[in-house]
């Protein structure tokens, strides 16, 4: 596939190895936010592949992970009501609630559904218009276009059996957040390319400059990420903190606008929840009050409900790069991908799901604080 | 739950700009996409997609860089050689 099949050439990848390894001088700790570079990173060994000393933590940018227990309780509520058809992208399905997950409410019998995207939630409640349709409306900004292109066409449409329960999140709230923790080990970023597909690359420049850190917006290929390291690295060793962009050929500066105008249009920024890590300000995005009637928590009135995290799970600790997923006890014992603990267990693009498909053999336990190779 | 994919547009219907949308080819898997976050995006160009919209086009200049850089890396790498004592 062009555009895929270049950026796994292993020839490349040993060039930016060996490239690497001639510019570092010292260890550094440098942290990919987004999930799907965490998947990419654990299946083709990148990190195997880096100097000693140079080590790559998990960062929070998997949406499905970092879905509170509260959103996913709520989820569960409404997919059990009988005139609700309730649809999801698929990886939400097998998150845990306290007791149950919503593909055991479709087993129960409930009207859950698996979508491709948020129009075919969109498509369902036209074609049955005596069905609530809700379409749970998860994702950082790369997704937030789609999901206000689906409330905006409803509205247009005059559709009003349908509804999303929003559970969206920032990225750059959750990096500032990371930084600025007492336990903060993290010395540079990959940011995550298809988020700044489409909120461009200007909101990371103060978080750079204020905690001196390198940013460095990366794609999603073994190539991609060992350039994004590459250039990092070359910033920390030469103490540059700058925002600098590998992932030039999708993302421009300025992100894509007509898309940032829709989020605009119907999303505004409010507080949210994170799991593992707890509220942050202005993290996330809520429907404008233009566009409340699209709001499942308010129609269905369960806006106030409040559940607390769950304590057993490291999910937090890990997303905020202070561990790893073989530190914790519970990892590939009594939490796998059938029966997981945590959200990070659960989602494809999850730390603990990706070592435990990829590394679990030879990670040996009690050893696991040591750089894994 | 980021994961675009790019492929290269086949065409495109609809004049609505909410509603603009075409066909796109995935290596051989064919899929109807919304196009209205790509007003720029031209019969034959690739178009990255996310949960059923195009989201950017691929700068196809800018995609060759990542080698490109690599071999400068390589030239500055072996001149820093030459340099050093």
């Amino acid at each position: 596939m062009r555009f895929v099949d270049e950026y796994r050439d292993p020839a490349a990848a040993a060039a930016y190895a060996d490239a690497l390894r001639r510019i570092t001088t010292r260890p550094w700790t440098i942290m990919e936010v987004c999930g799907g570079q965490t998947h990419a990173i654990v299946k083709f060994g990148v990190d195997e592949l880096l100097p000693p000393g140079v080590t790559l933590v998990h960062g929070p940018g998997c949406p499905v992970c970092v879905t509170p227990l509260e959103l996913i309780e709520k989820a569960i509520d409404l997919a059990s009501r009988p005139n609700v058809t309730f649809c999801s992208f698929g990886d939400m399905l097998r998150v845990p609630g306290q007791s149950r997950d919503l593909l055991s409410v479709k087993a129960a019998g409930g009207d859950v559904r698996i979508v491709y995207s948020p129009l075919d939630a969109l498509a369902i409640a036209r074609r049955a218009p005596d069905r609530e349709v809700v379409f749970f409306a998860v994702g950082f900004e790369t997704t937030a276009p789609a999901n206000a292109m689906a409330v905006a066409q409803a509205a247009e449409a005059g559709v009003s059996n349908f509804s999303i329960l929003v559970s969206h999140v920032l990225v750059p709230p959750a990096m500032t957040a990371i930084l600025s923790s007492p336990a903060a080990r993290v010395q540079g970023f990959l940011a995550a390319g298809h988020v700044c597909t489409i909120m461009g690359v200007k909101e990371y420049e103060p978080l750079a400059a204020t905690h001196h850190v390198p940013i460095v917006v990366t794609g999603f290929e073994p190539i991609d990420i060992l350039q994004g390291v590459y250039m990092c690295v070359k910033q920390l060793e030469e103490g540059r903190a700058e925002v600098e962009n590998q992932y030039a050929r999708v993302v421009r500066r300025a992100g894509n606008r007509s898309a940032q105008q829709l989020i605009r249009e119907v999303f505004r920024i409010v507080p949210r929840k994170w799991r593992g890590v707890g509220e942050i300000p202005a993290s996330g995005l809520g429907l404008q009050p233009r566009y409340a009637a699209f709001d499942a928590e308010q129609r269905f009135g369960v806006a106030d409900r409040v559940v607390d995290e769950p304590g057993e799970c490291i999910s937090g600790r890990i997303m905020q790069g202070l561990a790893k997923p073989p530190d914790c006890p519970a990892f590939g014992t009594v939490c796998t991908p059938e029966h997981p603990l945590g959200a990070t267990m659960v989602s494809t693009e999850g730390a603990c799901a990706a070592y435990y498909r990829y590394r679990r053999v030879r990670v040996p336990a009690g050893n696991a604080a040591s750089p894994t190779r | 739950m980021c994961l675009a994919v790019p492929g290269r547009l086949l065409d495109i219907d609809g004049a609505d700009p909410l509603l603009r949308a075409g066909r796109v080819d995935f290596a051989g898997i064919v899929k109807h996409v919304n196009l209205s976050y790509v007003p720029e995006a031209k019969v034959g160009d690739f178009v990255l997609v996310h949960v059923g919209f195009a989201i950017s086009t691929v700068d196809e200049a800018e995609a060759g860089k990542v080698f490109s850089y690599l071999r400068e890396m390589g030239d500055l790498a072996e001149l820093s050689t030459d340099d050093s004592p």
